[in-house]
């Protein structure tokens, strides 16, 4: 049913990568992407796969989720790698007609397919191990020394998570509006694209009012709680860092250090 | 000076065309003064349009009233620095269940309320759980509220505002949406938090059943006070109720035709036993 569809794609497990601090989790998925740029040879990304997998096993979420994200950018990973492929000047290897393959252009290739995977399964791997709701908490607390530019971060996050509370009921009300329209004879499913974008307008116009109408009350409710903003407001579930934060953080620092140690200076000695 | 009282208040919505232009007012309360005294079990009763939920909004200091004072706790409700007190002593429930839960689990929702008013976080889970407990909904406390049926997300929407320990709770139709079985669990919940908390409950209704319990009931017909007393005083009364466009329970109903037909049955009889009672008493 719509009402237990989950958002983004969290995974329900307990494990070591789902315990940790979302800020942990956040940071060091955002090192590690940046890590993988400043590979120049093969020995850096061997460090970030076995990096990658010990955290794929910690996580305890299935291997076939990660790869699941990768379908969406399976398309685009293929036309990089083949203008990589063919267009990169360099040492020919086979060439015919107007195309030629070179030493350069196959590196490259790799390196790009490679990167990309990585960085889709690293990403995803913070997705399914942190709920929506604690990523948002996570980004709050990390984002907060933004306020000095007057960036309305408390604002962002709760409309955020309001947004996420929400959409599942918005979800079903679409379900019970279009259950209503198609019942008095509207066709949502045949003609052009036209033709079917316009059956639409039945659809969204009562759709936004009744989020109006919702956004309204909510305020209210809201109102009547004390809510005023994030000022003189106290946590329920206050982010604190733990031990085995602080160990995660180690972790990712013994990382960096060692890939890219490999990944760049190495390749100087050989 | 009881925890809530009215004096002459009126309420305007003022229409305005696009241009801004005043098209006409609508008086939606009209002079209506009441006081109602801590620990009370107040009931207002009106059909739409009554302008009840109007006079509940102005106790939360939602909206202020055009003419005349309403004092919570004291408090005049259009002083601008007393509003969040205000909204802390008389906390507000509403219609629709799923228009009022802010937060995306249970529990998380019951500590909104403190989280805003700037409890520490010791307490807040405290406060949570008496309030869950209190309400029946401690067991439900991880859950999602999109999961749970109507009657229980009104059960979290009143442990929501007791987590901020109000001294009075006003309740604006809470149970207009829910099915019959939702209703009854909050009217439950609600006589509870009266009886057993000492909570000041204003219910705001239009369903007859409700307000049975209710130590004193003042009923609504536009913007004015058309009657008040306790719930037997209201239900004697059946005729004016009817002109007043409000059902009259079916057991107060049978039991006034009766005594139409000739039956020696007292006034406003409320409960079936009562009304079984009274038959066997007739009988023997």
């Amino acid at each position: 049913m719509l009402r237990d569809i989950t958002l983004g794609q969290y995974y329900q497990t307990d494990s070591v990568i789902h315990r940790l601090d979302p800020r942990v989790k956040l940071g060091g998925t955002l090192l590690y992407i940046i890590s993988l740029f400043f590979f120049s040879n093969p020995l850096g990304y061997l460090a970030a796969a076995v990096f990658l997998g010990i955290v794929i096993k910690l996580s305890r979420v299935p291997f076939r989720f990660m790869v699941r994200g990768m379908r969406a950018i399976l398309f685009l990973m293929l036309i990089t790698v083949v203008f990589n492929l063919f267009l990169t000047p360099g040492r020919e290897i086979v060439s015919f007609w107007k195309l030629t393959i070179t030493v350069e252009g196959v590196w490259t290739a790799v390196t790009i397919a490679v990167r990309l995977a990585m960085l889709i399964i690293g990403s995803s791997i913070m997705t399914l191990t942190t709920t929506p709701n604690n990523l948002t908490d996570g980004m709050e607390k990390m984002l907060r020394p933004l306020r000095v530019f007057k960036v309305p971060v408390h604002e962002v996050a709760m409309m955020m998570s309001i947004a996420l509370r929400f959409i599942p009921l918005l979800m079903e009300e679409t379900d019970k509006i279009m259950k209503a329209q198609i019942a008095r004879g509207a066709d949502f499913e045949s003609g052009n694209i036209i033709k079917r974008a316009k059956a639409l307008v039945p659809l969204l116009v009562p759709l936004f009012v009744s989020a109006f109408r919702r956004a309204n009350d909510l305020a209210m409710a809201m109102e009547s709680r004390c809510y005023r903003g994030g000022e003189g407001r106290t946590k329920m579930k206050p982010l604190v860092y733990q031990r085995r934060d602080r160990v995660a953080y180690l972790c990712l620092a013994l990382y960096l250090a060692v890939s890219i140690t490999v990944g760049r200076l190495v390749w100087l000695w050989i | 000076m009881g925890i809530v009282k009215a004096a002459d208040v009126v309420y305007e919505y003022i229409r305005r065309d696009e241009e801004g232009n005043v098209e006409g007012i609508t008086t939606a309360v009209d002079k209506v003064s009441l006081d109602i005294a801590q620990g009370e079990f107040v009931a207002i009763l009106g059909h739409n349009g009554s302008g009840k939920s109007t006079l509940a909004k102005q106790i939360n200091a939602i909206l202020n009233p055009t003419e005349g004072t309403i004092w919570v706790d004291g408090m005049d409700t259009s002083e601008e620095d007393k509003v969040w007190e205000i909204r802390q002593t008389a906390g507000m429930v509403f219609q629709n269940p799923d228009n009022q839960i802010i937060g995306q689990v249970v529990e998380e929702d019951v500590g909104f309320g403190p989280e805003n008013m700037g409890v520490p976080t010791k307490e807040i889970w405290e406060r949570v759980e008496e309030s869950l407990r209190a309400v029946g909904m401690y067991a439900f406390r991880k859950y999602s509220p999109n999961k749970l049926s109507g009657g229980q997300k009104q059960r979290v929407s009143i442990a929501g505002v007791l987590a901020m320990h109000p001294k009075c709770i006003v309740l604006d139709e809470p149970t207009a949406m829910l099915d019959p079985s939702g209703r009854k669990e909050v009217i439950r919940a609600v006589r509870g938090l009266n009886q057993v908390e000492g909570v000041t409950v204003i219910l705001i209704t239009h369903y007859m059943e409700e307000i049975i319990h209710a130590d004193r009931v003042y009923v609504m017909d536009q913007g004015k006070i058309a009657m008040q007393g306790t719930p037997k005083e209201i239900f004697s009364q059946v005729e004016k109720l009817k002109k007043l466009r409000l059902d009259v329970p079916q057991v107060t109903m049978l039991a006034y035709e009766l005594k139409r037909r000739g039956l020696a049955l007292p006034d406003g009889i409320l409960t079936a036993e009562e009304l079984a009672d009274e038959l066997q008493k007739l009988r023997a």
